[in-house]
């Protein structure tokens, strides 16, 4: 979505070709184009591919004649009738769909960074038999994505269903359970590089003071990982709000459905129908993920760069 | 889940002097956690006692036991802190990997769901026929728990209750009305008119056999308030493990295959699941009708794949240069607005994406090409195209980031050398920056293309995998790659889901993605880095 209001300002001169800078000085302007001009150009052309789709989807939110035919001139009416309709609509429920996305990725992203703390604690901090295979382990196991296996979980749950039935199919919980078994892998590997840069005489000294392991766990050395978890819980956040495959297959029921599967289902038999209301949906859906990234870019940023230079 | 003991913040001052295991909050918390779990695996145990699964209740026991001597043991830190993240792993990523395997040998899926008993069963309880001119019961539909049950009055006055789960059973305290009938039960509470009107479908569904031998016959009813007496038109023999139709005679044994099949080759709907070997692959491989989609969606795969790593990096690239510049005006409202699409949710991009590519009502066709149908999403090279399009949209930020990164990353003095050399800035960059830029970014170029593999969503929410294929049976599309595939023939509508086929596929993604990691680890060495 376009959270940037000065977004129409750069999108109209999309087809222009030229790019008025205000700073033309009196060099040339095929000297000014060689060394800048044509960056601008580039610029105003990627930008325009980049955000034109998001102002499309925002236009036919903001259209409440529904349909997608109607919606192909940008802007040209603006009301909030879709939105209405978005949570009027029983047998759709968006507001849960909201709701239980919030509440599964909320709790697997804690739960995920939980779990990935405790065990980068450990290889950080313990030597013990085995930790270097544990850690080879990991690293190999988190090439292959669970949606591979999501026969076998969609299986697995079945057979629990009839064990447990509160946590087999059609369950949240059982749901976030399944994620769970991704909760270490990438992300203990990160937590682990940065549990190493915190000096191992903070905890020896607090040791010495009498202090119990899981007391330096808790009390010195989760404080000072904060940055890492945020960004893993947020990343782990982010991550799991467009998890499809195996939300679609674990939850069958509209009113426990997230918003990847519910959205899905609106679009996925007669996509012109409904496209105002799906694009409201969608600018709803999307806000929050695109606001969260935005403000980690810094972080997601380094990252990038410190995992492309250490290669 | 077990976690370590948790000792809160405020404890921290006053247990201080105490020994480090003494912490009496932190024993506290221990102990109520472990109880909880041990709780939870008790009542686990007792369900899977109760219906008799007895290697996996072995199995839960040992995992209890083991959780409980991990925690409960002094020494052995390092596994207090691994256990609960290593048995969710365990769980859902190692053991479905293995599961997977096995189900690849299985012809586990839609008619072949169960136990060869349960299949007899079920077989028994489908081939039912109106016994003619049994004697009518009179019914009154009651509930007891969510569950429906049939209170039946037979000829002789007799009252009984029983459900499709439990067999007809004789009550003695029911209350009858004028005729007989029995219209209430103590426990149970009888349906309404309109009850029995909402909850149609269930009553008709109702089969409520005499005994626990189906071969007896069962009651149904059609109308909620009168049942007839039902009797199996397929009759089992236990000794010669066949069905024999009762009405033609027709005798059918079992095929090997998990089904039951007559002498001229029909075949009972139901089945069970059996071990078939190699055959879900061997019928990847040579069977004419899922080789040659096979093949394309797997060309189509590494294709995909490619051209998705090599384009957005490609862009992600020739952006990173350009933008490469010192004292560029709004450099920063740039980046931002091209990092949108990045975080734009995948799904909804898709989705997104297949709304603008409309053919008829989309923006594209009616706005930058005048209202031409052109087929973005049916044709099979356009939609092809389109799929590229969109995933470039969605990738070349972070190739832009990723870029940009490492260009400024790379030493200065090295293009200060080759500009006093007198290299062109072409030449600068293909026999300089390239080079020196690939070896920091291959192994984010290798994990783009392991993603890419398997970037589900895209293809999934665009194109739904189509145009459909049209040489085949197998609901495949030109777009469709391996892991779409695969879900479409396990969870796919249509045709029946084929959850053994649909398993023999993920392994080989497996291998694939597999060969793609010794690649990769090759490249970063990144197993050399831990110590």
């Amino acid at each position: 979505m376009a959270t940037e209001t000065p977004t129409p300002l750069l999108a109209t001169p999309s087809h222009g070709t030229t790019t008025p800078p205000p700073e033309r000085r009196k060099q040339s302007f095929g000297a000014w184009f060689r060394d800048k001009g044509w960056r601008h150009l580039v610029a105003v052309i990627t930008t325009a591919f980049a955000i034109f789709p998001l102002l499309y989807v925002l236009s036919a939110a903001l259209n409440s004649t529904g349909t997608m035919a109607g919606s192909n001139v940008l802007f040209s009416r603006i009301d909030f009738g879709n939105f209405e309709e978005l949570f009027s609509n029983p047998n759709r429920p968006f507001g849960k769909w909201f709701m239980n996305t919030l509440v599964i990725g909320v709790v697997t992203s804690a739960a995920t960074v939980f779990l990935g703390a405790l065990a980068a604690y450990a290889f950080s901090r313990m030597r013990f038999k085995g930790r270097r295979v544990s850690l080879l382990s990991l690293l190999v196991l988190q090439m292959f994505p669970q949606l591979l296996a999501v026969v076998a979980i969609f299986l697995l749950l079945n057979f629990i269903t009839d064990v447990v039935p509160w946590l087999g199919l059609g369950s949240q919980l059982g749901l976030i359970m399944v994620y769970l078994g991704g909760a270490l892998g990438v992300n203990t590997y990160l937590m682990y590089g940065f549990f190493n840069t915190i000096p191992a005489s903070l905890d020896e000294a607090a040791r010495i003071d009498g202090a119990s392991h899981v007391q330096v766990f808790f009390t010195i050395i989760l404080p000072l990982v904060t940055p890492i978890l945020a960004v893993v819980g947020l990343l782990a956040f982010i991550g799991l709000s467009s998890e499809f495959v195996i939300a679609s297959v674990v939850l069958n029921d509209p009113d426990s459905q997230t918003l990847a599967v519910g959205l899905y289902s609106y679009v996925g038999q007669q996509r012109s129908e409904n496209w105002g209301v799906f694009a409201a949906g969608a600018v709803l859906a999307a806000l929050p993920v695109m606001a969260l990234f935005l403000y980690l870019q810094k972080y997601i940023v380094n990252g990038l760069a410190a995992g492309s230079v250490k290669g | 889940m077990p976690t370590t003991t948790a000792s809160p913040a405020e404890s921290t001052k006053r247990s201080r002097t105490l020994r480090p295991s003494d912490s009496v909050a932190g024993l506290l918390a221990k102990i109520i956690l472990l109880g909880l779990v041990d709780a939870f695996a008790v009542y686990v145990l007792i369900v899977l006692f109760l219906q008799e699964k007895w290697i996996v209740l072995v199995l839960a026991a040992a995992v209890t036991l083991l959780i409980n001597w991990i925690y409960l043991r002094r020494g052995g830190l390092p596994a207090k802190y691994l256990a609960p993240g290593i048995f969710f792993l365990l769980l859902f990523q190692v053991f479905v990997m293995i599961f997977s395997g096995y189900v690849a040998f299985t012809n586990y899926g839609d008619g072949h769901n169960s136990t060869k008993e349960d299949a007899i069963l079920s077989i028994q309880l489908a081939a039912q026929q109106r016994v003619p001119d049994s004697p009518a019961y009179r019914v009154t539909i009651v509930e007891q728990g969510g569950e429906l049950h049939f209170l039946t009055t037979d000829p002789d006055g007799d009252i009984s209750i029983g459900s499709t789960e439990e067999p007809l059973e004789e009550v003695s305290n029911a209350v009858t009305d004028g005729t007989g009938k029995a219209t209430e039960l103590e426990d149970y509470r009888t349906l309404q008119f309109d009850e029995i009107l909402a909850n149609q479908s269930e009553i008709l569904a109702l089969t409520v056999p005499f005994s626990e031998d189906p071969d007896d016959g069962t009651l149904r009813t059609s109308d909620g308030s009168t049942a007839y007496v039902f009797s199996p038109t397929l009759v089992y023999d236990d000794a010669s493990d066949t069905f024999t139709d009762t009405e033609t005679g027709t005798v059918y044994s079992d095929s090997g295959e998990g089904t039951f099949v007559s002498a001229d080759g029909q075949q009972l709907n139901t089945g069970w699941k059996i071990d078939v070997g190699f055959a879900n692959f061997v019928k990847a491989f040579s069977n004419e009708d899922i080789r040659g989609p096979l093949l394309q969606v797997t060309l189509w795969t590494f294709t995909f794949a490619l051209i998705s790593v090599l384009s957005t990096f490609a862009l992600g690239l020739f952006l990173a240069n350009a933008f490469n510049h010192p004292n560029l005006r709004g450099k920063k409202i740039y980046r931002i607005l091209m990092i949108l699409p990045y975080a734009f949710p995948a799904f909804l991009a898709g989705l997104v994406w297949s709304g603008l590519l409309n053919p008829e009502f989309g923006y594209v066709n009616n706005t930058f090409f005048g209202g031409a149908n052109i087929p973005w999403l049916t044709d099979p090279l356009l939609a092809k195209f389109s799929v590229l399009l969109v995933n470039l949209w969605l990738g070349f930020p972070y190739m832009f980031l990723v870029c940009t990164g490492a260009l400024q990353s790379l030493p200065e003095d090295v293009n200060e050398a080759a500009r006093l050399d007198g290299a062109s800035p072409w030449k600068l960059f293909t026999s300089i920056k390239l080079p020196l830029l690939l070896v920091s970014v291959a192994p984010l170029l290798i994990a783009s293309f392991a993603f890419n593999f398997n970037n589900f969503n895209v293809i999934y929410m665009l194109t739904d995998g189509g145009p459909r294929l049209s040489d085949t049976t197998v609901n495949v599309g030109a777009t469709d790659i391996l892991i779409t595939m695969v879900y479409e023939v396990a969870f796919g509508s249509g045709v029946g889901r084929d959850y053994g086929l649909a398993s023999a596929l993920s392994i080989i993604i497996f291998f694939i993605v597999a060969v793609i990691s010794v690649i990769s680890f090759r490249q970063t060495k990144s197993l050399e880095e831990i110590n």
